[in-house]
């Protein structure tokens, strides 16, 4: 049985980095004896698989892990103590939402998904801002930024990677949608550049989704109980 | 007082690794405050990965807060980035667990395992926002204790510190909690008072109520005395050590940290105590005598322990762990508790990779090494013995007793179980070394190497160079520290021995930060002044490498007018007074210096476990017993019973105390020390 979480990352968590995560629910599943799979050899591993890294500091309602169980084992995924066990070996701020059985036809979290979306705020991303500036970036051609990256520094066109701009429903914080594939643009990086001037480590920023597109349609790689997903709901532009 | 949560919360993504700062571990308690409860801050001073693993730490952090009359939190050094958000904020020194400021807690105690963390101390308090000096502190501020092994001398922190806590604290911070929440409950008056009255605490001992005296400068400068100022404050301080290590089966919720820590497992610790008597251990020493634990409790400690945490490794820690009476069938109880207790597959198979038992401290001999083969079926990676010094000669001298089919033996059982890579710890600058000596260490790893050969072409072994530091309370308090020229020139010739040897590295600690160490640990309250000018000059985190600096301590000493050589290269005499003479670990001082001339004259003295007792004063001094679960010497090696003391003996070389050049304790008074 190969199985997909949703899990969230709120809080104090927030500052344990994407590699200290994935230590983190080797240990959780052991606590809870989660008959995950090991990889073969001289070192066996669990197998755990994690999607796109999210930033140290950054908080996420979306983010997914992947577990294959021992084969011939399998678990009721309708068992609410099981979400339950898991979230309980967590740490406070990381509760597993959706559990389910994973499609072996697809591909790895890395491959499926193409888009994530964030929502941004903090001293500088002001209501008044965000319309016009979602409109101007979303209005060019280009959008070129400087990056620095194993220390050479480069101007690059972020303007492929970004799909969709605009304020939330409250109109108090940026929304965006970034594609994944290539060199993938950084909330922060967006943010400095849509609001010249803040300091982009004061930047709050949220994932809110993990977009995957199968045929041309969009969908959340697995929706909330209960909720339902249209992808661009919460923007205006 | 409420949480600085919201405004240490912005600083954390300006700093490196901001993990360390959010507490949230498994095994985290939620302390509720208040109540005339003492607010205990339990303090590391370095970083969190360091600190956090920490078991005397984690134990006392337990106890406290099983109480009802007390809470206890955690706090770490913050690295130097988040040092100067927080000062630059105005922020303080905050625990870990639910983020209160250093202010709002009672007492302030410090777990002190080396001295080059001292200026952290002192950055600490200050960050706590409390005058760094105790005698500026008044009834509003913490009390500043600190404990561990450090304590033992905690002569160069007297002027910081409110209480020094000898030994182990599990008991003994009852007895204080006690003492404190009364002098709460009467309204926080007279904080010298309290102190006198912890003075009176067995283990306990506060320096403000002990007066120093020197000889003139013109005659030396030399300690005289340190006596008590009043007639109900003891004149010699002797240490706490609990009777039965079964009565205290702490950390029952051991702390699992959620970034990665340096030791990143569970720890058990399966006795305390080492009666192998290496002449430069303070930790053998200072710990006697030998408490194992029931192996049944060991047993429940790790099942528990790797159930709440989901650690798949175990440490059993201990000063010698292959000693433990009961190894064997414990660590087949481990293996085979760890197998029932694992998930099944479909075939009633034990899922998962198992459970890695550490083994750390591990004897020199096969016995040892096929221990460490039951216990570690997956990587072989790297295996690590430590016989100190390369000639049989010096290792008699430091009680080392280890001959060298012992090594090699233990080497080629390493080679044949699969192992390739050996890691052989000495210590150069012992009492006696001769270039001869030191010069044996590179022919030791040679012939390890050689062995190695014969079963893999990879065979690699790591020399690892410390200096010898003599510390308080071992044989070796009297003798004069190399400096930092002979130990860089001793690590020259193992280099030029060793440059051309196949499948042998070196390595080797700072020569320099030996010296800052040595000065520390055997200094006077006088050295008190040389830390507070280091670390007023920005020296915190002495002890990594890219912070440390010795002319700090250099610029410090010579502006206090102290002699650096006459504080850590000097031998010293019988007769002279040390700072920590009227401080006890139970070891009579005879005793101590019969053994430092037996080590002169080159003989080994056995293991007192399963030999006749030496009198060190120790179990006879504390109505303790060695609490051993086997009569007999465990198997294995020359170390247990059937050693050879007379084998190897060469011209025995003589150690004379002799004056030295202007080598006073005040730099440039005149008179000199014979």
């Amino acid at each position: 049985m190969k199985l997909r979480l949703r899990y969230s990352k709120l809080g104090k968590v927030r500052f344990v980095s994407h590699r200290d995560g994935a230590r983190l629910w080797e240990r959780a599943l052991r606590r809870v004896s989660f008959p995950v799979a090991y990889t073969e050899g001289f070192t066996p591993r669990p197998k755990l698989s994690f999607g796109m890294a999210l930033p140290t500091g950054a908080e996420s309602v979306a983010e997914y892990i992947d577990i294959d169980l021992v084969v011939g084992v399998s678990i009721d995924l309708d068992d609410p103590t099981v979400i339950d066990g898991i979230s309980d070996a967590l740490p406070v701020g990381m509760d597993v939402q959706v559990i389910a059985e994973r499609d072996p036809s697809r591909g790895s979290l890395q491959t499926e998904v193409t888009s994530t979306t964030w929502e941004l705020a903090g001293p500088g991303i002001e209501p008044e801002l965000l319309e016009p500036a979602a409109k101007q970036i979303l209005a060019a051609d280009e959008l070129l930024v400087e990056r620095e990256r194993k220390g050479q520094r480069r101007i690059d066109d972020v303007r492929p990677l970004i799909r969709n701009l605009g304020p939330d429903s409250s109109g108090t914080r940026f929304v965006a949608e970034l594609n994944t594939v290539g060199r993938a643009l950084r909330p922060s990086e967006l943010a400095l550049a849509a609001f010249p001037g803040i300091d982009p480590v004061d930047v709050r920023v949220l994932r809110t989704h993990q977009w995957t597109d199968h045929d041309g349609e969009r969908r959340e790689v697995l929706s909330l109980p209960g909720v339902v997903t249209a992808p661009d709901e919460s923007l205006s532009a | 007082m409420s949480s600085l949560w919201p405004q240490i919360e912005p600083l954390l993504p300006r700093v490196q690794k901001p993990a360390r700062y959010i507490g949230c571990e498994d095994g985290m308690v939620w302390p509720e405050h208040g109540g005339g409860k003492v607010a205990w801050l339990l303090a590391y001073p370095d970083t969190y990965e360091v600190g956090l693993p920490n078991q005397g730490l984690q134990i006392l952090y337990e106890i406290l807060n099983e109480r009802s009359d007390a809470v206890a939190e955690r706090t770490y050094a913050p690295w130097p980035d988040l040092e100067s958000e927080l000062r630059r904020t105005g922020l303080p020194l905050f625990s870990v667990d639910t983020h209160r400021s250093a202010a709002d807690f009672d007492i302030l105690a410090f777990n002190l395992s080396a001295e080059l963390v001292y200026t952290n101390v002192l950055n600490m308090i200050d960050l706590a926002g409390a005058p760094v000096r105790s005698c500026d502190r008044d009834d509003n501020d913490p009390f500043v204790i600190m404990g561990g092994h450090a304590a033992f001398n905690p002569e160069p922190l007297a002027d910081f510190i409110d209480v020094a806590v000898l030994g182990e604290g599990e008991e003994v911070v009852g007895e204080i909690t006690e003492i404190v929440h009364a002098w709460i409950t009467k309204g926080r008056s007279d904080r010298r008072a309290l102190l006198r009255r912890l003075a009176r605490v067995p283990g306990v001992y506060v320096p403000s109520m002990y007066e120093v005296t020197y000889a003139d400068r013109a005659d030396g400068g030399q300690l005289l005395a340190v006596k008590p100022l009043h007639s109900d404050i003891p004149s010699t301080v002797d240490k706490r050590t609990v009777a039965d290590l079964g009565d205290w089966p702490y950390p029952k919720s051991p702390l699992a940290p959620l970034t990665e820590v340096v030791h990143d497992r569970l720890s058990v610790e399966v006795f305390r105590g080492c009666t192998r008597g290496c002449r430069f251990c303070q930790a053998g020493m200072i710990t006697r005598p030998v408490r194992e634990r029931p192996a049944e409790q060991v047993r429940t400690m790790v099942a528990e322990g790797l159930r709440q945490t989901g650690y798949g490794e175990v440490s059993l820690t201990s000063l010698s762990t292959a000693d433990f009476s009961e190894i064997e069938p414990v660590v087949r109880g481990v293996l085979a508790d760890q197998e029932a207790a694992a998930p099944r597959g479909p075939d009633g198979a034990a899922i998962g990779c198992g459970t890695t038992i550490n083994l750390p401290s591990l004897r020199v001999d096969a016995f040892t090494v096929g221990l460490a083969g039951e216990v570690n079926s997956g990587r072989r990676s790297g295996l690590t013995f430590a016989p100190e010094a390369g000639t049989w000669r010096l290792r008699t001298v430091i009680n080392k007793l280890i001959v060298e089919e012992d090594l090699y033996g233990a080497v080629e059982s390493a080679f044949e179980q699969g192992w390739t890579r050996m890691k052989l710890y000495f210590l150069i600058g012992l009492p006696t070394e001769t270039d001869a000596d030191t010069l044996a260490i590179a022919e030791l790893a040679k012939n390890c190497v050689r062995i190695g050969k014969k079963y893999t072409s990879r065979a690699s072994v790591t020399i690892s160079i410390g200096g010898f530091v003599p510390k308080a309370h071992t044989p070796f308090q009297w003798f004069g520290q190399n400096t930092e020229a002979e130990f860089r020139r001793k690590i020259e010739l193992l280099r030029d021995a060793t440059r051309r040897a196949h499948g042998v590295n070196l390595k080797w600690h700072d020569a320099a930060a030996s010296t800052a160490e040595g000065i520390a640990s055997r200094g006077d309250r006088r050295v008190g002044r040389v830390i507070e000018r280091v670390w007023h000059a920005g020296g915190t985190f002495q002890e990594w490498g890219e912070h440390f600096d010795l002319r700090l301590w250099t610029d410090a000493f010579a502006a206090e007018g102290l002699s650096l050589e006459w504080y850590a290269h000097r031998h010293r005499d019988s007769n002279e007074v040390l700072p920590w003479a009227h401080l006890t670990a139970g070891l009579h001082s005879d005793f101590l210096w019969d053994d430092w001339q037996a080590a002169l004259a080159e003989s080994g003295v056995e293991d007192c476990r399963w030999t006749p007792c030496y009198d060190c004063g120790v179990c006879t001094g504390y109505g303790i017993e060695h609490v051993v679960a086997s009569p007999v010497a465990p198997a294995g090696g020359s170390q247990g019973t059937g050693q050879d003391l007379a084998r190897g003996s060469e011209v025995p070389v003589h150690l004379t105390v002799k004056a030295l050049d202007g080598a006073v304790p005040l730099a440039g008074s005149a008179g000199g020390f014979s």
